[in-house]
C-alpha cells in the first residue's frame, strides 16, 4: 500500500486511510483529508521540503512526515 | 445588551465582515491565523445595540492550540445569543463540518457564506433555500469583502437574535461532540443536495502564478529578490520624504516656534524645543517611511504570498528546528514583533512556540528601520545607503537561523506542519488605506506614551546638574555613559550613542529623537554634526548592536504575558544582549584590525 509521501508531482489518488493521533486526526479532518476523497499531489518543495497537495477546492501544504500518515490507493 | 459571536474556519473572512459590520478595524490578511485574539465592538442591530464578537478561526471545536482555546473559553464563559458562523462558500463541502457541530451544540446560529464573488467565479452553485431547510438553520450569501448580501445577512441576523443560550462548558461541548461520523455524512448528504460544483475547480490564474513563484529552483531566489525590490522601493520613495518632512520641521521651528518661546526662560525654551519638539520631530519624520512600508507589507499580506513563503522556506528553517510558519511570523516581525509573538498561538507544541518566539525579538521590526534610515543615510552616500541598510535584514536573518541552531535542542517539538494554501488576492484600495491608517494611529499612540517621555528624559539627563555644559560628561548622561563606557567601547560606541541606546530599550523610536536631543540639534545640522563625529566603522556597530541587543518593552511584556514564564523571557533578553555585543564587538575589532 502506497502512502501519500510516494506520490509523484502530477499524480492523483484516494486517501484509503489515515494514520494520525487524535487531534492530528481532527486536524486533517478538518482540511478535507478524508477517507475516499480523492487527492492530487501539486508539486513538492525543493531539499525534500513539503508537499503541495490539492483536495477538491483546498490547497494543503504539508510535510513528509504527515504525509506518510496518509495511506492512498491509486486512482 | 445582545452578544453575536463571528466564528468560523480559519481565513474565512471573519475580520473582513467584523470591520464591514461594526466599522472597526481589526486585522485583515490572507493567512490563516491573522486574528488570535477577542476583538469586540458594537453594532446597531434591529434598532437595539448589540455587541459583535470577533474570534480567531478554529478548524473543529475538538481545539488543541492556543488560539482555538481562545474561542472554547469564550463559548464557556459568555453566553451567546447568536452565532454567525462564517465559512469560505468555495470550500463548502468540508467547511459545513463546522456549521454541523455548532448546530449539535445548540448554539442559537445563522450560516454566512462568504466569499460568493470567488465561488461564482468558479461556478459553484448553492442553493441557499435547500440548504437552510436541510440544515434547519437560516443561511445567507455574502461577500463580506465587496459587501453583497451583508446589509440582508444583518437583517436576518435581527430576526434571529430572539432566544439566549447559556454557557457551554468545555465539556458539554466535548460529550455533545462525540458523534462525528455521523456529522461526516449529514455533511456529504446536505452539499449533495444544495451544492454543485464543477468537476475541475481551480483558480486558472493563481496556479499560472504559482508554477513561477514555488518554482523548484527559482523559488527562493525570486523571494529574496522581490523581497530587495520591495525594499528599494520603499527606500526610495521614503527616504526623500523623510527629508522632507525634517526639513519643514525645521523651517517651522526656525521661523515660528522659535520667535514664539523667545520670552520663555531659557530651561523652559530647552524643555519645549531642544527636548520635546527636536526628539519628537526627528521621530516624526519618518512617519512617511513607516506608512509606505506598512501599505507594502498589507498588499504582502493579502496577496496570499505568505503561505507560499512558508512553503518554500519550511525545508531549510526544519534544520533549525522551526518551520514554514516561524518564517512567515519572523515576516510579520518586520512590521512589528507584538502581533507576530502572538501569532504564534496557531502552534500547538510549547516547544516550537518557545523557539519561535525566541527568534522573533531578531527580526528587523519598523522602528528599528527608522534608526537605519538615519544612520546610514548621515554615514554612507545615496547610492551606499540602502545596500547598509538591506544588509541589516540579512544580518537579521543571520541572527535568528543562529539563534534557533542553538537553542533548538532545548526546545524540541514533533509539532506537525500542515498549512492551508489560499488563492492570491488582492486587497481593496479602502483595506490598504485602513491599514496605513492604523499605522499612523499606532504610531501617534506609542509618540505619546514612549517616544514624549524618552526625549524628556534624555534632555533632563543630558542638562542637568545645572551649571555644567549641555551633553558633556559632568552631566548625569555623561556619567551614566561613563559608567557603560567600559563595555561599550571594544564595540565602538561612545557616551551619547550609550544614552540613546539605554533609552531604545523602552522603544526604538526613542532613539532618534534621543539622538537629537543629546546632540541638541535637528535636521541637517545633527546629520553634519553626527557624521564629524562617527565614523562609518562606529555606524555599524551601533546598528549591528542596535538590530540585536533588546526589543522594545512592549515586545518584551508580550513574551512574558505570552510564554507565561519570567525565566525563559530573562533567558531571551540575556541571549540578545550578548549575542548583541559579541557581534558588534567581532565586527568592530576586525574592521579596525583591517585597518579602517
Ligand atoms: N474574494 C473575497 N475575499 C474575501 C472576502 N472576505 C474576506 N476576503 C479575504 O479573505 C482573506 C481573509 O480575511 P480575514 O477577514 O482576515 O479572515 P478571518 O476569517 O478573520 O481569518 P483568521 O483571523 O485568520 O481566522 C483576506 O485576504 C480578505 O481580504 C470575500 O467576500 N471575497
Ligand atoms: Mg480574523
Amino acid at each position: 500500500m502506497l502512502n501519500l509521501s510516494q506520490l509523484q508531482p502530477g499524480e492523483s489518488a484516494h486517501i484509503h486511510a489515515i494514520h494520525a493521533e487524535e487531534s492530528l486526526f481532527h486536524r486533517l479532518n478538518a482540511m478535507g483529508f478524508r477517507i475516499g476523497k480523492k487527492i492530487e499531489l501539486v508539486r513538492q518543495a525543493s531539499f525534500g521540503g513539503p508537499v503541495h497537495v490539492r483536495l477538491g477546492s483546498t490547497d494543503i501544504i504539508l510535510r513528509l512526515t504527515e504525509a506518510s500518515r496518509i495511506q492512498i490507493a491509486r486512482a | 445588551m445582545k452578544r453575536i459571536a463571528l466564528l468560523g474556519m480559519p481565513n474565512t473572512g471573519k475580520s473582513t465582515l467584523f470591520n464591514r459590520l461594526s466599522g472597526a478595524s481589526a486585522r485583515v490578511g490572507n493567512w490563516p491565523g491573522i486574528t488570535v485574539d477577542l476583538m469586540s465592538a458594537k453594532i446597531l442591530i434591529g434598532g437595539h445595540i448589540a455587541e459583535l464578537v470577533d474570534l480567531p478561526g478554529l478548524y473543529d471545536l475538538h481545539g488543541f492550540s492556543d488560539d482555538e482555546q481562545v474561542v472554547r473559553h469564550f463559548l464557556a464563559n459568555n453566553s451567546v445569543d447568536l452565532v454567525m458562523i462564517v465559512l469560505n462558500s468555495s470550500q463548502i463541502d468540508r467547511q459545513l463540518s463546522l456549521a454541523l457541530q455548532i448546530r449539535a451544540l445548540g448554539l442559537p446560529a445563522l450560516l454566512l457564506l462568504n466569499m460568493q464573488d470567488e465561488a461564482k467565479r468558479s461556478g459553484i452553485s448553492i442553493d441557499i433555500d435547500e440548504m437552510s431547510r436541510q440544515l434547519g438553520l437560516p443561511v445567507a450569501s455574502i461577500s463580506a469583502k465587496y459587501g453583497d448580501g451583508c446589509p440582508q445577512a444583518l437583517q436576518l441576523a435581527a430576526r434571529h437574535l430572539e432566544h439566549q443560550r447559556a454557557p457551554i462548558s468545555a465539556s458539554e461541548i466535548s460529550s455533545k461532540l462525540e458523534a462525528d461520523t455521523q456529522l461526516e455524512q449529514q455533511m456529504e448528504h446536505i452539499v449533495k443536495q444544495s451544492v454543485q460544483m464543477p468537476l475541475q475547480l481551480t483558480d486558472r490564474l493563481t496556479e499560472r502564478i504559482d508554477r513561477v513563484l514555488l518554482h523548484p529552483w527559482l523559488g527562493l531566489p525570486l523571494f529574496f529578490g522581490a523581497m530587495y525590490l520591495l525594499f528599494q522601493f520603499i527606500f526610495t520613495v521614503g527616504a526623500p520624504l523623510q527629508e522632507g518632512v525634517a526639513w519643514l520641521l525645521d523651517l517651522i521651528r526656525s521661523d515660528i516656534l522659535e520667535p514664539l518661546t523667545a520670552s520663555l526662560p531659557a530651561w523652559l525654551h530647552g524643555l519645549l524645543l531642544d527636548g520635546i519638539y527636536d526628539g519628537v520631530g526627528t521621530v516624526a519624520a519618518f512617519v512617511p517611511i513607516i506608512v509606505l512600508f506598512f501599505l507594502v507589507m498589507t498588499m504582502v499580506e493579502d496577496s496570499g504570498y505568505m503561505s507560499r513563503a512558508a512553503f518554500l522556506m519550511d525545508a531549510l528553517m526544519a534544520r533549525v528546528g522551526l518551520d514554514g510558519r516561524s518564517f512567515v511570523m519572523v515576516l510579520m516581525g518586520f512590521g512589528c514583533n507584538v502581533p507576530a509573538l502572538m501569532g504564534t498561538r496557531v502552534m500547538r507544541s510549547r516547544g516550537m512556540r518557545l523557539l519561535t518566539m525566541m527568534v522573533i525579538p531578531l527580526s528587523l521590526c519598523s522602528a528599528r528601520l527608522q534608526v537605519f534610515v538615519f544612520m546610514s543615510a548621515i554615514l554612507f552616500t545615496t547610492e551606499q545607503a540602502p545596500l547598509v541598510v538591506f544588509s541589516m535584514y540579512l544580518m537579521s536573518f543571520v541572527t535568528i537561523f543562529l539563534t534557533a541552531l542553538i537553542f533548538k535542542g532545548k526546545m524540541r517539538s514533533s509539532e506537525p506542519f500542515i498549512l492551508e494554501m489560499p488563492p492570491y488576492r488582492f486587497p481593496t484600495a479602502k483595506q490598504i488605506v485602513l491599514r496605513g491608517w492604523l499605522e499612523v494611529r499606532h504610531f501617534l499612540n506609542r509618540a505619546s506614551k514612549f517616544i514624549i517621555f524618552g526625549v524628556v528624559m534624555v534632555w533632563a539627563l543630558t542638562n542637568f546638574p545645572s551649571g555644567v555644559p549641555a551633553a558633556s560628561e559632568a552631566t548625569y548622561a555623561g556619567q551614566i555613559g561613563q559608567f557603560f563606557l567600559p563595555i561599550l567601547e571594544p564595540i565602538g560606541i561612545d557616551a551619547k550613542l550609550a544614552i540613546a541606546l539605554i533609552f531604545g530599550f523602552v522603544a526604538k523610536e526613542i532613539v532618534v529623537g534621543a539622538l537629537a536631543v543629546i546632540y541638541g540639534l535637528q535636521g541637517e545640522a545633527l546629520e553634519l554634526l553626527m557624521a564629524q563625529q562617527l565614523d562609518w566603522v562606529q555606524g555599524v556597530s551601533f546598528m549591528l548592536f542596535t538590530l540585536i541587543y533588546t526589543p522594545c518593552l512592549s515586545t518584551i511584556a508580550t513574551m512574558r504575558s505570552e510564554s507565561k514564564s519570567v525565566g525563559y523571557t530573562v533567558l531571551a533578553l540575556g541571549w540578545s544582549l550578548l549575542l548583541a555585543w559579541v557581534v558588534s564587538f567581532i565586527f568592530y575589532q576586525s574592521a579596525r584590525a583591517l585597518g579602517y
